[in-house]
């Protein structure tokens, strides 16, 4: 008998399915890992104290202190405010009374969790990872499967390993062409979200594939992971290759010697089949690609740097027209307005879509003996501490500092500002994060969001610009 | 969790498209370590102008659907972060029940773990029963779950679709670490043979 061809997706659900629990897809899966942070675990955790629960298996979690912190030059364990303080303490103790490890804010290890999981190794190909944050998609470049869950599902998880789950609907986004000089992995998942849509991914997991994707990094390729979420994919991923195999071989976590010889063989197996059916395809080619900026409050609302903000009256559906005027009015910009030379107060290069130590030597290169320009702040929160060690010792904190950006220590920082660094009302910020939500920098203040590359340049220029303007040096 | 059966009560439109947990529940919200408090901070940049007063315009500031049981909501609906506090949130406000077209998928889940019923309408059939209850004298439903469907003011019935695993936990109420405790046998010999295949994982 011959088996049917299956998707990468299929086999990771099949070989993590520890009953199936009805004929609709729904299953009982069996999480191999969790990464878990201090806000959206505190009430898991007493879920599990108030029913007298244990942790089915403490070493399958690693807990990681990243959204609170506070960010400025010197390290401190000091939170600045009360909730924090508590959450980070509440954090400690539970960690301590479950048995689970802990990279607390002075650890060398520290950063934000999709940045710190991959880098220990604790991420192989083949797994099947769940995490109280949504950009655990980022997991997929790594040919693992990761998916963002709630508070109460992390307590599901801890208590049992596993989670009822419905199995998606599967997705193929095939990149091709080769993108033209400056152009990185961010502006590729921008243009693909820009042409789905904020929900067109919603119900699917994505794999990605294509030669566009083979000639990424593994770094650039976490990229576009994480942001697929903002497409409403619940799971994105990649078939993992020899340079997943390069990355992971020295990490901390990785199996070593018989065991990785092992390993790899048995991941090469981590490919669609040939045949097997997606439910939907796409095809993006990213040859005439140009840098991507977002003009609106919804991630789908981008446009290339080239473009101008588009004019509400030609959206015919009265909702989607109100939607966008509702965006204009919000981001202050009126229709027709060129995209290139929209000033900004503030630049941000951060987060885990966009912090890894490739992203910052992208933007160190447009930093390289220029000057923010006045009356910008900018700020380069690294996405790890290890990121921001390999970053001084290569020389690009010096190049960040000599330019006037602010050389910043880890953590999720303002891509949500959870923690101190909050925009003001009316403050408009290039950033190299995933969302431009409403508030999602502070209450009234509006995001951009674009590569790291391009963010540097804004704060250059004190404006909107495309990276490709400015002569790089290697 | 409150079990889900017959629910009468007033639904507000709130209909824009990709309302996301940000907006559902500002970041100032989420600094606790348990869910209290947290009616305060739904939709807060919307239900309150900048000295704390109520929004006058903001239509779960207005009669009647201040006391709204059931948002009828835009596509995408709770789309962005995986906050749970969103969903807690809205519960503490009252709300038992979200409707519209599409939702993003962790909220979905989210809301399932809590009891908050999701249900997903035709877009043609949104509208019929968004323009029904943005007009105050017809703003109040019934949703039957144990039926499948949602009554209009003027007796018409619009049925909708659930999976049978999804309304069950909600008709029950159920405990869902509890029900999956019941497998904790299986679950260990899946994890045995598990680490066996993959000993790296271990």
């Amino acid at each position: 008998m011959t088996e049917t061809p299956r998707t990468l997706y299929q086999k990771h659900i099949d070989a993590h399915t520890v009953c199936e629990l009805d004929d609709q897809g729904h299953v009982l899966l069996y999480i191999d890992r969790q990464v878990a942070n201090e806000y959206t675990s505190p009430q898991a955790f007493s879920g599990l104290r108030e029913a007298g629960r244990s942790v089915w298996r403490p070493s399958a979690t690693l807990c990681v202190v990243d959204h609170v912190n506070p960010t400025a030059p010197e390290r401190t364990a000091a939170m600045p405010d009360a909730g924090g303080a508590r959450q980070v303490s509440y954090f400690a103790e539970n960690c301590r009374d479950f048995g689970i490890e802990l990279f607390d804010v002075l650890d060398k290890r520290q950063g934000i969790e999709h940045v710190v999981a991959p880098e220990q190794g604790f991420i192989l190909p083949g797994m099947v990872i769940a995490a109280g944050d949504s950009h655990t998609t980022t997991y997929g470049a790594l040919g693992a499967f990761g998916f963002g869950i709630g508070t109460s599902e992390i307590e599901h998880l801890l208590a049992t390993q596993t989670l009822v789950y419905k199995r998606l609907q599967t997705m193929r986004v095939t990149v091709e062409g080769e993108p033209g000089p400056g152009l990185v992995s961010k502006d590729i998942i921008m243009e693909l979200i820009r042409q789905v849509g904020a929900s067109g991914a919603t119900g699917y997991a994505i794999e990605f594939t294509g030669p566009a994707i083979s000639a990424l990094s593994v770094e650039a390729r976490m990229t576009i992971c994480n942001m697929a979420v903002e497409a409403g994919a619940r799971g994105a991923f990649m078939a993992p290759d020899d340079k997943v195999y390069a990355y992971l071989a020295d990490k901390p976590r990785a199996p070593k010697g018989e065991l990785w010889a092992k390993a790899v063989e048995q991941w090469k197996c981590l490919q669609t089949d040939a045949g097997a059916r997606f439910d939907r395809e796409v095809r993006l080619d990213v040859a005439d690609l140009q840098p991507m900026v977002t003009w609106g409050t919804s991630p789908d609302q981008a446009a290339a740097i080239s473009g101008h903000v588009p004019d509400p009256s030609g959206e015919p559906d009265p909702i989607l027209r109100q939607d966008l005027q509702r965006a204009l009015r919000y981001m202050d910009l009126a229709p027709g307005t060129p995209l290139e030379g929209i000033r900004i107060s503030h630049a941000f290069i951060g987060s885990c879509t966009n912090a890894r130590l490739e992203d910052l030597r992208d933007a160190a290169r447009v930093a390289k003996g220029r000057k923010v320009a006045q009356g910008v702040r900018a700020m380069i929160v690294p996405g790890s501490t290890q990121v921001r060690d390999e970053a001084e010792a290569e020389g690009l904190a010096g190049i960040f500092r000599d330019a006037g950006f602010e050389w910043r220590q880890s953590g999720c920082s303002m891509c949500l500002a959870m923690n101190d660094d909050v925009l003001n009302p009316g403050d408009r910020c290039a950033s190299s994060t995933n969302r431009n939500f409403e508030g999602r920098q502070g209450a009234g203040a509006r995001t951009h969001l674009m590569s790291p590359a391009m963010v540097a340049a804004a704060a250059i220029a004190g404006h909107l610009v495309d990276v490709r303007h400015f002569r790089l040096e290697v | 969790m409150q079990p889900f059966t017959h629910v009468q009560g007033i639904a507000a439109p709130m209909l824009a498209a990709n309302v996301d947990t940000d907006v559902i529940m500002p970041k100032q919200f989420l600094k606790g370590i348990d869910r209290s408090g947290l009616d305060r901070g739904v939709f807060f940049d919307l239900r309150f102008l900048k000295g704390g007063a109520a929004n006058p315009d903001f239509v779960l500031n207005k009669a009647p659907w201040h006391a709204a049981n059931f948002l009828v909501v835009g596509p995408n609906f709770g789309c962005g972060s995986s906050r749970e506090h969103a969903v807690w949130g809205l519960q503490q406000l009252g709300i038992r029940a979200l409707i519209g077209t599409t939702f993003a998928g962790i909220f979905y889940d989210n809301c399932q773990r809590n009891g908050v019923l999701i249900i997903k309408l035709k877009p043609a059939e949104l509208k019929e029963l968004a323009e029904r209850v943005s007009q105050a004298d017809t703003a109040c439903v019934a949703i039957d779950l144990v039926e499948q469907h949602i009554q209009l003011s003027d007796e018409r019935i619009i049925r909708f679709e659930i999976e049978a695993l999804r309304k069950q936990a909600l008709m029950l109420g159920l405990d869902a670490i509890g029900a999956t405790m019941q497998r904790r046998e299986q679950i260990q010999a899946f994890e045995a043979r598990h680490l066996r295949a993959n000993p790296w994982l271990a």
